[in-house]
């Protein structure tokens, strides 16, 4: 049996044999700090115009900002590069953000196990047929998925106009799907992952986001 | 082999910290072997607590923080033998796997159990199909052991307020904490209709308490680890056993097999985070890896009593849900702070409902009020598009929604198990825990009956359009989806039962394998049935009333 990262390992069958190497080998320096990236960790150029429409047909900026605005394709990019970072940019730190009191925890990134970083390796990369990744089968990373999923949208995606972008979104909804998750995650998550930039995603819900070491008053839980 | 330890206990969740707890009070050394990282305390200063638990939605709900990650540990599911090997694999009951276990990421509802429910083939009757048992203990047994178990892990409630509530020798360590907006209005509308929602028993500091803060309200609650450790996770029974000096906590160390012979255990052999294999020699062996783990460990081990892993138990889960015109602001306070138990007791009107579905009688379970809190789940159930933003603003879902999950009763039955599936393996390459599971007829009965009941609250509370649905769906198709066959309750009991006779049960009312008597079980497994109640402060209970006897001799 062969797995789909991220997609809840569905016993269904692909129709496509993963490949041997990533199409694409990240060129990109890794950097050292788990700050927004000021370049594409993962995605050339070409693809981070590409996600970057498809960003902004599935949240549009209106009278407030869209998922552009918000930073949502470098939180992607951030997630399928979490290995260019040092410790990875897979969890947050604690306790607290420093937006409510308390210091900036969540910028410090937590260090993977051996066995978390395999597990995030093979989710992220694919087995690549590593042995030592396919102890239940081969798995198709996420960023093959992604690649796939860009080329199906087109590479001239980003110049044709928001009709036939939504058109081509449609049409492939499996990986409209699993972008539009990673779209949601990056709008309304902790900024420190990339998105939300200034917020933009909690603001505009009227959502605190996380209230520690403040929390919220008695009052504030039970009354209107 | 010679004993390292006085005992090893496997798994550090409620049941193994409330073992080690017990054990090392009472003179013994142990060692605690979890499976998962730890979070939860400074291993080389236990008076310190970690502060790596966080109000971040991606790290909890989708980055597998708490673990198990499904794809170094998938589990697999099918409904019945008919299905074939499994139609799932994947995410299957996913309770934490980290030092602190299933309490790290519970909502802290610690409800004890009635008194019936420790008799119930004898209090209520057989019904056909399901394998009802009495437990080898009482209420009475236990009361003395749920009073300390509240004591410990520092439980908040009113003892005045449940009506249906079994008795109880004094009063709950704290007062109940400031009651959610929603809970408030959905509590008047459940009185309206003759029910009796009360403010439920919550693991939840409402004031200072055992040298951890009172809960701030920060509404990331249930599937969260506590940021400031108001939460009564398993990190006070820890703290204390560590502070003995007579308890070791190796996190990241897998347990491959318990090592036995004629009918005794001699130690583990396990995995640590280097990779390698060891070995533990250890006077006994408590195991206390949850209803997944612990029958999983047995097979593994080549132990053989034919009930190992049957009669698995979930909650069955009915939801009821209402569009209300108000904004109800559920992610201020703690997750859930009411309930009510009505529907855990039969009336003339149900026992009446039951004899025209061809049952004896059926019960519900506990019911608790909330609502969900959280923008990235919403947002995904949102459409993508011009509307997104629209709907987001309007938040039907997470400022609007309210309703009531019943945790519904699960009858026991032979042919619901779990078994190590025949071809997946976890990342270590030992075969994974397959969960063979479907509801009896109890169950779809009970639910119809008092989701309609439900819903009618939810009219009265004021709600635009309410909904209802269960997990499982028995006929749902979506295996990985919102009508999956795959029950969400984390709540699993009954795998490795106890009782007296040993041909009708893996242990004695003391825990003890009846095979291998110096192998002790402290999680849920062990429950003969699984009540309409939250298992946690029971197995706690359980774990304390047999770590005792245990721990007392020589």
């Amino acid at each position: 049996m062969r797995h789909y990262a991220d997609r809840g390992n569905q016993p269904k069958q692909p129709t496509k044999q993963p490949t041997k190497q990533p199409t694409k080998q990240p060129t990109k320096q890794p950097t050292k700090s788990c700050s927004v990236p000021a370049m594409a960790m993962f995605f050339s150029d070409e693809e981070m115009r590409v996600i970057t429409a498809a960003c902004a047909i599935l949240i549009p900026a209106d009278e407030d900002p869209g998922a552009v605005e918000a930073g949502v394709p470098d939180y992607i990019d951030g997630f399928l590069g979490a290995f260019s970072f040092d410790p990875p940019r897979i969890w947050a730190g604690g306790a607290t953000s420093g937006r409510f009191g308390g210091r900036p925890g969540f910028a410090s990134f937590h260090r993977l196990t051996a066995i978390d970083e395999l597990a995030w390796r093979t989710r992220i990369e694919g087995s690549l047929g590593r042995p030592e990744r396919e102890w239940n089968g081969p798995v198709v990373g996420l960023q093959e998925l992604y690649r796939d999923g860009l080329v199906a949208l087109g590479p001239d995606f980003a110049d044709v106009d928001s009709t036939e972008q939504e058109r081509r979104l449609r049409a492939n909804r499996e990986f409209t799907g699993l972008l539009y998750d990673h779209v949601c995650q990056g709008m309304y998550g902790a900024p420190e992952y990339g998105g939300n930039r200034d917020l933009v995603g909690w603001r505009y819900i009227d959502f605190a986001g996380d209230v520690q070491p403040r929390g919220y008053s008695d009052e504030e839980v039970s009354q209107p | 082999m010679t004993n390292d330890f006085d005992a090893v206990i496997i798994g550090s969740g409620p049941g193994g910290s409330t073992a080690a707890d017990v054990l090392t009070a009472a003179g013994w050394s142990v060692l605690i072997l979890e499976k998962g990282r730890n979070h939860l305390i400074n291993l080389e200063d236990p008076s310190k607590l970690a502060e790596d638990f966080s109000n971040d939605e991606i790290k909890f709900m989708y980055r597998h923080f708490l673990g198990p990650d499904p794809l170094l540990e998938p589990k697999t599911f099918r409904r019945s033998p008919e299905d074939g090997d499994h139609i799932h694999v994947g995410e299957v009951n996913s309770i934490p796997t980290t030092v602190g276990g299933g309490g790290t990421h519970a909502d802290g509802k610690t409800p004890r159990f009635l008194e019936e429910d420790f008799e119930l083939l004898t209090a209520r009757g057989p019904i056909e199909g399901a394998a009802l048992a009495d437990w080898p203990l009482t209420y009475a047994d236990m009361e003395p052991c749920y009073a300390e178990a509240e004591r410990l892990i520092g439980v908040s409630g009113d003892a005045e307020a449940n009506p249906f509530a079994a008795w109880r020798s004094g009063p709950y360590p704290m007062p109940p904490g400031a009651p959610m907006y929603g809970a408030v209005l959905s509590s008047a509308a459940a009185e309206q209709h003759g029910l009796h929602p009360y403010p439920g028993p919550t693991a939840a500091n409402s004031v200072p308490y055992d040298g951890r803060p009172a809960c701030n309200n920060c509404g990331f609650c249930a599937f969260y680890g506590c940021p400031i450790h108001a939460k009564g996770d398993p990190v006070a029974s820890l703290r204390r056993a560590l502070m003995t000096g007579r308890a070791e906590l190796r996190p990241e160390t897998f347990v491959s097999r318990i090592l036995h012979a004629n009918g005794r255990a001699t130690g583990v052999e396990c995995i640590g985070p280097d990779g390698q294999p060891t070995t533990v020699g250890a006077g006994h062996v408590i195991l206390a890896a949850g209803a997944f783990e612990t029958p999983r460990l047995l097979l593994l081990s080549g132990f053989e009593h034919p009930l190992i892993g049957r009669h698995l138990m979930f909650h069955f889960q009915t939801f009821a849900f209402g569009k209300m015109p108000m904004r109800l602001h559920p992610q201020k306070g703690r997750a859930v702070t009411h309930m009510h138990d009505d529907h855990l007791v039969p009336d003339a009107d149900s026992m009446a409902a039951a004899r025209e579905a061809g049952l004896p009688w059926f019960k519900g379970g506990m019911v608790e009020h909330g609502g969900p809190a959280h923008p990235i789940i919403e947002a995904q159930l949102a459409p993508w598009g011009s509307l997104h933003k629209q709907i987001m603003r309007q938040s039907d879902m997470r400022e609007h929604l309210w309703g009531f999950t019943m945790q519904g009763e699960d009858m026991p039955q032979f042919i619901n198990q779990v078994d190590l599936d025949p071809s997946i393996r976890d990342v270590r390459g030992f075969p994974v825990i397959r969960a063979t599971y479907q509801p009896h007829r109890h169950e779809l009965v009970a639910s119809d009956y008092y989701a309609k009941k439900l819903l009618a609250v939810l009219e009265t509370m004021g709600a635009e359009w309410a909904i209802s649905h269960t997990s499982p769906n028995p006929d749902g198709s979506d295996v990985a989806g919102f009508d999956s066959p795959i029950s969400q309750s984390r709540h699993v009991a009954g795998t490795a039962r106890m009782g007296t006779d040993p041909k009708t049960s893996v242990c004695d009312e003391w825990g003890r394998m009846h095979d291998a008597p110096n192998v002790v079980i402290a999680d849920s497994s062990l429950f003969p049935t699984a009540a309409g109640y939250g298992p946690t402060l029971t197995l706690v209970a359980l774990a304390i009333r047999n770590m005792r006897a245990l721990g007392s001799k020589p």
